[in-house]
């Protein structure tokens, strides 16, 4: 049996200190939001002319009074990926095309093109927020219902964990914010609830069992049964978000590493946070019983 | 527990038999309808064009305030009311009366039944709202009428832009209502959307008016600009003709001139006043206006009374042909903005189902291989159940013509690594149980019961999170959550049927050999 419990104190304070620090890069740095929720234009362009490169392209753009161009490589060399912020021009796409046309001539194809207007990017960002908002209520309402109070709070505290220091990590990357992250975020959410309930049942169900141990040992007792289902897993669902990593293409990269992040937080969290914050509200075979008898 | 009664395992054989019959056939084309069910890609996987157009209303309720102008004076003049400043200012329109009639007008537009300000029988509040500011009162569309308003416009928006994408005619467009200003165009397959986009964002009103050289006309003037040059043009507001008359509009080339035109008829109506007005304006400059630019302004040499002409105005073929279409397919109510766009080239979209499916392969290998090793004969059972778990999830997406999307694979994928969670549940519970009891039935029975709550509790919890995503996403995300959700069922079926089946059949086998789970 592994003494989970000997590091509750120092997890613990690793865990604020980690939530402090990304609140922090949340408020000061923020996050790298993408054209989905700051508006704006995004090409991905693949060229089959080794002129074309980084430099080239910027330079070629900036000829164009577009503002803030950003030119990146976008997963290979001969791919790349152009921003640039709102514009007012409505045919801008087909003038970047005849503009680069001049220099490059028919070397280059324009594989996408997402083009998000100031009005439709705000929608985006609102409803974005509602959905994690309304995903934490509901995920609150349910494990209130299935559990005490005490857990409820566990419970939540695990899911704000993993949500607040995932979110800081992408800040403190630079990671783009898009549609598919907020996808992640909410799959986060089920995946972090779900591994927290796990370990929680076996809590409640071994507080009904033993009469005499204390919460400290019993919840240690609980992650060990618990244990190798919660490894293999994480496991499985890690080799399968990696996959989607490294084959899925560029598109799903966002998406997985969120996920990865969060996969590995959820994993620690229903561990030292969830379980943590029961042995701190002092949870005994008497708040399990109490119920019962309801 | 576990006990399977016959007809129940031909029954659960029959659905899993059934799913990766009909999971298979997306693989194959039936020219039966239906038999030929298929997964739709989205256009992220097949490529295509997704425009979300917003309807500009502001230029529609100035146009019918100022309509109401005239039906308000018309009105109270039939009641020997006059009405007295009666004008149009900041979209709001005011006028004032004498004083003995003050009630009087304050009563005609709260009546109930009231015919100058409509609609409190059906929607139980009127079409206008009216205050009166210092002897002066001031009219304006009421909430309702606002929403009535931009609904008739958003129908009748909808239905030009139907009409000239079908024009174009692309395959299978899906043009659908957004709120009650939006709509959504979303065009498979089409991979450069400019010739749309440009179709779309003209309003085509067209419109013949005369040039004048005087500032006196009774219907005032304004001046306008050439199309092709920066001229301009001082234009009667009296309008002849508009696009509304058109019976049809091609472009052809004149023998003559060798110039590209687009050649129109005329409704009867409109052949009448259009012989009228050139049999009068012989020697004067007709000015053909689209959308408040000259295209032409011909000088009228002879009447026309056949009711059909040609507009010439430097045409290529390709805008003639534009021209004619727009004509035909009639003017859009307002104007209309592109706020939102998202276009994948069809490249892009091959990619990616390629990029998708070798990252479900591998990952499927990799997370099957893992279990595998680690419960050996029941990880057999468990991979055999993942593999059907598929095709179930794949067979139901088929069955409903679901639309399939990248992070629709992704979410495919991510069923396969969450999907052993249970089978890991029930498994890890039985060796538990097998250290304290020894009759492997009894173990099995009772790590199935026991572990039911968790593994309900785990699935409702991601369950919920897919719900939210497919109320709240859009497009791509909505189909990430469809496979996520869908994926919740299967896993639970092939899980309490199919698993436990295997299970059952091998355990009833080997029901004294020790150490039957490790």
């Amino acid at each position: 049996m592994i003494a989970f419990n000997k590091y509750y104190n120092k997890f613990n304070i690793l865990s604020i200190s980690l939530v402090i620090v990304s609140l922090f890069l949340l408020t000061f740095k923020g996050l790298n939001f993408g054209i989905d929720f700051k508006g704006g234009t995004l090409i991905e362009l693949r060229s089959t002319d080794s002129k074309i490169n980084i430099s080239s392209l910027r330079d070629n753009l900036n000829q164009m009074n577009l503002g803030d161009v950003s030119v990146k490589n976008f997963g290979n060399e001969n791919d790349f990926l152009i921003k640039f912020e709102n514009n007012e021009n409505k045919n801008i796409i087909e003038e970047i095309k005849k503009h680069l046309e001049k220099s490059f001539s028919n070397n280059f194809d324009f594989r996408r093109v997402e083009n998000v207007g100031p009005k439709v990017s705000a929608e985006l960002l609102k409803s974005g927020i509602i959905a994690i908002s309304v995903a934490l209520a509901l995920m609150l309402i349910y494990i209130w219902i299935r559990f005490e109070w005490q857990f409820s709070l566990g419970a939540i505290l695990a899911l704000f964990h993993d949500v607040i220091v995932t979110l800081g990590l992408f800040s403190l990357l630079g990671l783009e914010i898009n549609l598919s992250i907020i996808a992640a975020v909410l799959t986060i959410v089920g995946y972090s609830m779900n591994d927290t309930v796990v370990i929680f049942d076996r809590v409640r169900e071994n507080l009904r069992k033993y009469s005499d141990i204390k919460i400290y040992e019993l919840t240690n007792i609980s992650i060990n049964e618990t244990l190798s289902r919660t490894l293999i897993t994480s496991i499985t669902t890690l080799l399968a978000l990696l996959s989607i990593f490294f084959f899925g293409g560029e598109i799903l990269k966002g998406f997985s590493l969120a996920m990865v992040f969060g996969v590995v937080f959820g994993t620690y969290s229903s561990i030292y946070i969830a379980n943590t914050v029961l042995v701190r509200l002092k949870v005994s075979q008497k708040t399990v019983l109490k119920d019962d008898k309801d | 527990m576990l006990y399977f009664s016959k007809l129940r395992i031909f029954l659960i054989s029959l659905v899993s038999l059934f799913f990766i019959i009909v999971a298979s056939s997306n693989l194959f084309r039936f020219d039966n309808n239906l038999l030929d069910k298929k997964i739709n890609l989205g256009l992220d996987l097949q490529g295509g064009s997704y425009l979300l157009l917003e309807i500009d209303n502001s230029p529609v309720v100035e146009q019918k305030l100022q309509n109401l102008t005239v039906t308000i004076r018309t009105y109270f003049k039939e009641k020997n009311i006059k009405l007295s400043n009666l004008k149009l200012l900041d979209k709001t329109l005011s006028f004032s009366v004498d004083n003995q009639f003050k009630q009087l007008i304050l009563d005609e537009f709260t009546d109930e039944n009231s015919s100058i300000n409509p609609y409190y029988p059906t929607f139980k509040t009127h079409q206008l709202d009216i205050e009166e500011v210092n002897n002066v009162f001031n009219v304006n569309f009421s909430r309702q009428g606002i929403i009535n308003l931009k609904t008739s416009s958003q129908d009748q928006a909808l239905e030009i832009v139907r009409r000239r994408i079908d024009e174009i005619g692309t395959n299978e467009p899906n043009i659908l209502k957004r709120g009650n200003d939006r709509i959504l165009v979303e065009l498979p397959g089409l991979d450069d959307p400019m010739r749309v986009k440009t179709l779309l964002g003209k309003t085509a009103n067209l419109t013949f008016r005369f040039v004048t050289n005087t500032n006196e006309d009774s219907f005032g003037t304004e001046k306008l600009k050439y199309e092709e040059s920066d001229e301009e043009a001082n234009v009667s507001k009296r309008i002849i003709l508009s696009g509304d008359n058109l019976l049809d509009a091609q472009p052809r080339m004149n023998s003559e001139t060798n110039e590209t035109v687009v050649s129109f008829t005329l409704d009867r109506v409109g052949a009448k006043r259009f012989g009228k007005a050139t049999s009068k304006g012989i020697g004067k400059q007709l000015a053909i206006v689209l959308d408040g630019k000259i295209i032409s302004a011909p000088v009228i040499r002879d009447t026309i009374a056949s009711g059909s002409g040609q507009i010439s105005g430097g045409f290529t073929f390709q805008s003639a042909t534009d021209l004619a279409l727009l004509l035909r397919s009639g003017a859009l109510p307002a104007p209309l903005n592109i706020i939102e766009e998202r276009t994948v080239g069809p490249d892009l979209g091959k990619d990616s189902i390629r990029a998708g499916i070798i990252a479900l392969i591998i990952g499927f290998i990799l997370v099957i291989v893992f279990i595998l090793m680690k419960y050996k004969i029941f990880g057999i059972i468990t991979n055999l159940t993942l593999i059907i778990n598929l095709f179930l999830l794949v067979g139901i997406l088929t069955i409903f013509e679901a639309t399939l999307t990248l992070p629709g694979i992704a979410g495919i994928i991510l069923t396969v690594g969450m999907a052993v969670d249970a089978n890991v549940l029930i498994f890890e519970r039985i060796k538990e149980e097998l250290r304290n009891e020894k009759n492997n039935l009894i173990a099995f029975d009772s790590g199935y019961t026991k572990s039911r709550t968790a593994i309900l509790d785990a699935n409702i919890t991601t369950l919920l999170a897919a719900i939210i995503l497919f109320f709240m996403g859009s497009g791509p995300i909505k189909g990430f959550s469809l496979t996520l959700g869908v994926g919740i069922f299967t896993t639970l079926f092939s899980v309490y049927f199919i698993a436990r089946l295997l299970t059952v059949l091998y355990v009833s086998k080997n029901k004294d050999k020790e150490g039957l789970i490790k």
